[in-house]
């Protein structure tokens, strides 16, 4: 289990303009890339200083490069990261609401208590 | 010494700016009627005449990340940039900057550190629509210099419910003990019920109405025991998964004080959450 590395990526490429659009036009590739260039990146220090421990499991692997929201709750990544990031995704495909409905109807197979986000 | 001039606690809704600039068609039904209570609530604050304003948020996974987390930060500044791309992308919201207080500040980080809470502080802190909300609604001037202090309600291990009722109470000591003659309002932003990016969200009301009734009865009649006999760090899970900034409304019970019943008292039922405003004036209702 990885949640801090999952919600990195989730916190990562939402703030960045760039990322948000690379990332909703080629999901498989940006993540790859993220794991390889971005996952082990200290955020507020020099490039040079990485960790070197930090990656994805399988599965994590797979709900980030299929944008499976379902999965992503289910996995404990921060709801509050999944949601921004995927309705600067998505929100744009459909009419008012109609996309953070359906992302809370999907969801409906969890009842309380919901997995624990935790980190 | 400075004055409390007037104790302010509200929800922070990322959607009202554009609901209340929108006109035309994109001028939702709820929007006249929620300007108006905002204009009403606007309006005990102007009367306070504050000079300084303290402002209780939480940042939402902006400048504050899991690298490094704070439970309770005080911003010192000479001024705080505001508002991020993902709030202008998502909420419209406008780039702000509202100078800072710096001698507050230190006060505050100095004596509430020997009063038992160790305070981290930033010296470059952008804030966020927890603290831009309430800017907005209540003082869109922005002309007033703030003291932002930062809440985790985010990020779980989080302080129980009661550290932020006994936070707010050593925050209402330490500005009644700043030797400062100000008039200094005490503001802070939370939620009710509220669910974000889980299966209860965007609905016809807020997640849990009940509890809704509930928080609205604690706060308006400064019941701390009663909602903490009652909140916990489990049990804000059952209203809605995003329901924890509840505690920064217990916060702003303790600025309060127990058994202070709020002078001015509002809410108004929305989609997805319910909005809610109060006013306390500890030294007397401006006249």
């Amino acid at each position: 289990m990885s949640k801090y590395l999952l919600n990195k990526f989730l916190y990562t490429v939402d703030r960045d303009p760039d990322l948000v659009e690379r990332y909703r036009q080629d999901a498989a590739g940006t993540v790859s890339w993220w794991e390889q260039e971005m996952a082990n990146q200290l955020l507020n220090c020099a490039v040079a200083e990485k960790s070197t421990w930090l990656e994805f499991t399988d599965e994590e692997r797979r709900a980030l490069r299929e944008h499976d929201h379902v999965a992503l709750f289910g996995l404990g990544a921060h709801p509050f990261l999944t949601l921004t990031l995927f309705i600067a995704m998505f929100e744009r495909d459909h009419g008012p609401l109609e996309y953070q409905k359906a992302y809370g109807r999907a969801l409906h197979q969890h009842s309380l208590p919901y997995p624990d986000i935790a980190t | 010494m400075a004055t409390v001039a007037a104790v302010i606690a509200s929800t922070h809704h990322p959607f009202y700016y554009r609901a209340s600039t929108a006109t035309g068609a994109d001028r939702p039904p709820f929007a006249d009627e929620w300007v108006a209570k905002i204009e009403a609530f606007r309006e005990t604050l102007t009367k306070a005449r504050p000079d300084i304003l303290v402002m209780v948020g939480s940042d939402h996974f902006h400048q504050l990340w899991l690298d490094n987390m704070p439970q309770f930060l005080v911003g010192k500044a000479p001024y705080f940039d505001a508002n991020w791309y993902n709030e202008e992308r998502e909420f419209g919201l406008p780039r702000m900057r509202l100078a800072g207080d710096e001698q507050l500040a230190s006060h505050i980080l100095r004596n509430g550190l020997d009063a038992g809470f160790d305070l981290a502080f930033s010296n470059e802190l952008r804030i966020d629509h927890s603290i831009t909300c309430p800017i907005i609604t209540l003082r869109p001037e922005a002309d007033l210099p703030i003291v932002p202090i930062y809440t985790n309600i985010f990020a779980p291990p989080l302080p129980r419910p009661g550290r932020f009722v006994e936070l707010g109470r050593t925050i209402r000591e330490l500005v009644e003990s700043w030797p400062i003659d100000k008039r200094v309002a005490i503001i802070g932003t939370g939620h009710l019920s509220l669910e974000l990016g889980g299966p209860r969200q965007f609905g016809e009301h807020g997640p849990d109405p009940e509890f809704d009734r509930k928080a609205v009865d604690w706060i308006a009649s400064g019941d701390v025991d009663g909602c903490l006999s009652e909140v916990t760090l489990d049990s804000l899970h059952q209203p809605g998964n995003a329901t924890h900034g509840f505690m920064d409304f217990m916060l702003m019970m303790g600025v309060a004080g127990a058994g202070a019943k709020a002078d001015h008292v509002d809410s108004l039922d929305l989609f997805h959450t319910m909005e809610a405003y109060f006013t306390w004036y500890p030294n007397g209702v401006p006249a």
